[in-house]
């Protein structure tokens, strides 16, 4: 009965525990650091927001598994995370993953960088032809205020 | 009885904030000077009784009364007394009340420190304030009562989640909440300036330390969120783009553009409207905030236990009232802008940058932390937005932001004469290219692009952000005195060259290492050695504890012993880990427990976090810049004059 | 006034939209990516008799219920009598995947509380578990004669959900039968 109330809770509240691998760690260390950013970039399907590198939930080990697994049969990053999608979805990565759908996220921060742009130059264009001397209201402070 | 007198009290609240929110609005629309006058009465006269209710519950708690069915779901008999009394804002309905007595609060410091302003103004300032109580309350009424009676009373409670059992977060949440709810002042103040459709330089000038002030309350909550997951949740991180996260950092972000929006409709008249939108902006961020937290309409460790009847009240009251500043918005804004101009090389111009670029960041955070929710409505799939979307959305407007930062500082209004800023800049840029170029190679022995950026970027606004100071200190005898504002804004500047700093480097240099060890084992990382040196059962207030002892040495020198601690809490029998930190300015020393493996040998994870405390080092500093800056004189030097402007310049 | 000055209340307005429909959404729910398509692989041991091995050609033919459960999950606890019922009715064949568990314990577990299942597998390491998409239990697949699965259920199954979201399926699919 203990040991199913620990498991229980080990269960419920994996986010106040983070996760410690035990596994033993790549002999190549570029295996090794493809591992450690893989598994910053799954999430743990069960948990309330965590990957699987950080949650204790069992299935975050067992996945971490799948992906050791998967990295010494020598499958790149983009199968990796294809295996996942296809059992889990996209909701798996916690990097959207490029696709017609999105597009529009990727994308966004260049596009309104370019609308951003546009509007101010437009805003001081129009301003720089209009007059400059106005009153101050009175304050102690100089042109730096 | 005191759960009943402390209901009772809101029920007495609400008829007031009624009366608060109703009264001086017609009576400012008729000019009714007995109407406008209920304000201040009605919201001291709230205030007693939101104090009278918050006080009952936390008599309850600390009297572990748990008939109430608050009480008995969030505390226990062994709980601290000091975790009994931050048990009060621990979940939904607790945290409620608590944003309604800030809120409360906020009130009655505008009531009393708004005495020079006119009538009219303040009476809608107050109103509106009192509106947004009614809203409130009703939802603690209606669907949140932590008053709420559990017949037959048990004989101990669940307990507060072990989680919230800590200092820090249980401060977190009332900072982080006078900064939230501090912005629906600077929301009242757009909707009365927009009810009266006059915005001047002077209404700038009075709503700009009530924003600073909140800005700044916002900032250490969220520094504190922060640095309390860093130590508290074991895993080394700070910060991670969690949907509640986020709900806290947009209002943040829009605040500080904001802050920096009033600035110029101070100065000169310009950017009305746009002053206008970050205000109803930012506060609608931050009820956004409240709702995405209590609805359970995203998946969060944060959240609350959601319900759907709350999230549509709270959607609801969401909706009126940012549909009716909008509304107001639409009707009022065209008409506000002076005829003032700038050139292109101008401090305008960069503070127009500045807003361009926060709300940028705004925009993209936003639709990051929303779109699993568009694309589930719009049945595109579930998908999942995390850090690597989130860093990487964020640092495109941030990067420029950060190098313009350095050079706003020093230009004028009106117009910049290039020739002098650059010579002046020359400095700063230098340094900031050695920097980036020295510290990585020599300190830490490599390089990145983006670590060289972020140093780069971190000492440029930093020595640009000293500047000013260094020279009011040294410069020759004629040079232009540094008011509060000005010293304020460089040192708040000066916090974000530290924040980024810290960022910057313990990205690139953190190592983290997880081992196995056995009691007398010792491995190294960074340098340092960690002796695991033995294990002992240790006993707390309402947890048993498994103590590791872990001594650090560098070079053979002894550096420091931590205890990371394995509880188990008895009630809710979670587990839960305490990491061991050795704290300096440079580095932080990491130590967490892990599992037993099986023959005395301990999993623990190690880490070497180098500048870390930078991060919050930036943060506080920030806020204390915009403490220096709230507090400039000139807030209440010029009111009379300005006050007695205005009123002539009143239409409505 | 200017029409630009509208677009805040325009986007108000939509964001305003997307919650209320998102309000009546469980974002923890994850849909099967299997939905539609062949089930997938699956070649376990019997959970008594090691021997014998439980595979997509077992249940093959008819139209039948995947049950992942365990003795640790108190939802499969709480489905459990209803189990026993559906199974008792006849209506529907019902294999057990006993997931992430303790031979022993489960062995133990049905004989005390009752089999309903026409057979049941033991995924002990969770590969098949992974193969499936399964990621809390108990989950129950409905999968069709050629394989194909039809619709996933997470969590425990009531009188109340199999009325719901079974039924409806089940029925179609009798009325398309020659």
């Amino acid at each position: 009965m203990k040991y199913f109330v620990i498991v229980l809770s080990f269960m419920i509240v994996s986010a106040a525990v983070h996760a410690i691998d035990t596994s033993t760690p790549f002999d190549d260390p570029e295996l090794q650091a493809r591992y450690e950013k893989l598994i910053a970039e799954v999430r743990c399907l069960k948990c309330q927001n965590q990957t699987i590198k950080d949650s204790n939930a069992f299935l975050a080990d067992d996945l971490k598994r799948e992906i050791r697994r998967l990295l010494t049969e020598g499958k790149t990053d983009a199968e990796i995370f294809d295996f996942l999608v296809l059992r889990y979805g996209e909701f798996a990565l916690y990097r959207p993953r490029m696709s017609g759908k999105t597009l529009a996220l990727w994308i966004a921060p260049f596009l309104f960088l370019l609308f951003g742009g546009y509007a101010a130059v437009r805003i001081v264009r129009q301003r720089m032809n209009m007059p400059i001397d106005d009153d101050d209201l009175d304050s102690p402070d100089t042109a730096e205020g | 009885m005191i759960p009943e007198v402390g209901h009772f009290a809101l029920i007495l609240a609400l008829s007031l904030a009624l009366c608060q929110g109703i009264l001086p609005l017609i009576g400012a629309y008729k000019h009714d000077s007995a109407l406008m006058a209920v304000a201040r009465p009605a919201a001291y006269g709230q205030w007693v009784f939101v104090a009278i209710s918050f006080a009952c519950l936390t008599w309850s708690f600390l009297d572990s009364d748990f008939s109430v069915l608050y009480v008995a779901n969030h505390s226990q008999l062994a709980l601290p007394t000091i975790f009994k009394i931050s048990a009060v804002w621990g979940a939904h309905e607790g945290s409620l009340l608590l944003w309604i007595l800030i809120l409360s609060s906020w009130t009655i410091a505008v009531s009393r420190y708004s005495h020079e302003l006119p009538d009219i103004f303040s009476s809608r300032v107050i109103a509106v304030l009192g509106l947004l109580s009614c809203g409130f309350l009703l939802l603690t009424l209606l669907t949140s009562n932590p008053f709420e009676r559990l017949i037959p009373a048990p004989p101990d409670g669940a307990d507060l989640n072990p989680l919230l059992q800590d200092i820090g977060l249980a401060i977190h949440p009332p900072i982080l909440y006078v900064g939230y709810v501090g912005f629906s002042v600077a929301f009242a103040f757009a909707i009365a300036a927009m009810l009266s459709g006059n915005l001047d330089r002077n209404w700038a000038r009075w709503t700009r330390p009530w924003t600073t002030w909140a800005w700044l309350f916002l900032t250490v909550g969220i520094a504190l969120g922060s640095w309390w997951a860093y130590y508290e949740l074991g895993w080394g991180g700070w910060w991670f783009w969690d949907p509640v996260e986020n709900a806290s950092f947009m209002p943040w972000l829009a605040g500080t553009a904001l802050i920096h929006s009033l600035a110029v409709t101070e100065k000169r008249g310009l950017f009305k409207s746009w002053t206008l939108l970050l205000a109803i902006c930012a506060f609608s961020l931050s009820l956004l905030g409240t709702f995405l937290v209590r609805s359970g309409i995203l998946i969060s460790v944060h959240a609350f236990a959601s319900d759907m009847t709350r999230g549509l009240f709270i959607l609801g009251f969401l909706g009126i009232v940012i549909f009716s500043a909008l509304i107001l918005y639409a009707m009022r804004a065209s008409a506000m802008d002076s005829q003032a101009g700038f050139k292109a090389v101008s401090r305008e111009t960069f503070l127009l940058l500045n807003n361009v670029f926060l709300i940028i960041a705004t925009a993209l955070i936003l639709g990051g932390t929303l779109a699993p929710l568009i694309f589930d409505v719009f049945n595109l799939g579930k998908i999942s937005v995390g850090p690597p979307y989130f860093e990487f959305a964020f640092a495109i407007p941030m990067i420029p932001l950060v190098l313009l930062m350095g050079i706003g500082m020093h230009t004028v209004w009106r117009s910049q004469d290039l020739q002098p800023l650059l010579r002046r800049l020359r400095l700063p840029a230098a340094l900031a290219l050695l920097a980036g170029l020295a510290i990585p190679a020599i300190v830490y022995g490599r390089s990145g692009v983006l670590l060289t950026v972020g140093i780069t970027a971190a000492v440029w606004v930093g020595v640009a952000a000293l500047m000013p100071i260094y020279q009011s200190w040294r410069g020759p005898s004629g040079s232009p005195r540094l008011t509060r504002a000005m010293l304020g804004m460089s040192v708040a500047h000066l916090g974000v060259g530290l924040f980024v700093l810290g960022v910057s480097i313990v990205s690139a240099f953190t190592i983290e290492t997880d081992v196995s060890l056995r009691p007398g084992e010792r491995t190294e990382v960074a340098g340092y050695s960690f002796e695991f040196r033995e294990l002992r059962n240790v006993d707390g207030p309402n947890y048993r504890a498994i103590e590791g002892e872990v001594e650090i040495r560098k070079d053979g020198e002894y550096v420091s012993t931590l205890r990371p601690q394995k509880r188990t809490y008895l009630v809710q029998k979670s587990p839960m880990t305490e990491a061991g930190i050795d704290v300096s300015w440079n580095r932080d020393l990491f130590v967490a427990l892990g599992d037993p493996l099986g023959g005395e040998s301990w999993s623990m994870r190690l880490q070497y976090k180098p500048m870390i405390r930078f991060i919050w080092l930036g943060a506080f500093v920030m806020a204390f810049g915009g403490l220096i800056a709230a507090s400039d004189r000139r807030y209440r030097l010029y009111r009379k004059a300005a006050a007695d402007e205005t009123v002539q310049g009143e239409t409505a | 006034m200017k029409s630009r000055y509208l677009i805040p209340i325009f986007v108000m307005i939509v964001m305003g939209a997307i919650f209320v429909v998102g309000l009546g959404r469980d974002p923890t729910k994850l849909p099967s990516p299997f939905i539609g398509k062949a089930a997938p692989a699956m070649d376990l041991p019997d959970l008594f008799d090691d021997s014998v091995r439980i595979s997509n050609k077992t249940f093959a033919g008819d139209m039948v219920l995947i049950n992942f459960w365990a003795t640790w999950c108190p939802g499969c606890f709480d489905e459990h009598d209803f189990l026993l019922e559906l199974a008792a009715s006849g209506v529907i064949p019902i294999y057990g995947i006993n997931w992430r568990d303790n031979r022993t314990e489960a062995i133990s577990w049905l004989q005390r509380l009752g089999d309903p299942f026409t057979a049941n597998a033991f995924d002990g390491n969770n590969r098949t578990g992974i193969d499936w998409g399964v990621y809390g239990a108990p989950e129950t697949f409905l999968i069709d004669a050629q394989g194909t699965v039809i619709y996933k259920h997470l969590g425990p199954l009531s009188r109340d959900s199999w009325q719901r979201d079974f039924v409806p399926i089940l029925n179609a699919r009798d009325t398309n039968a020659p």
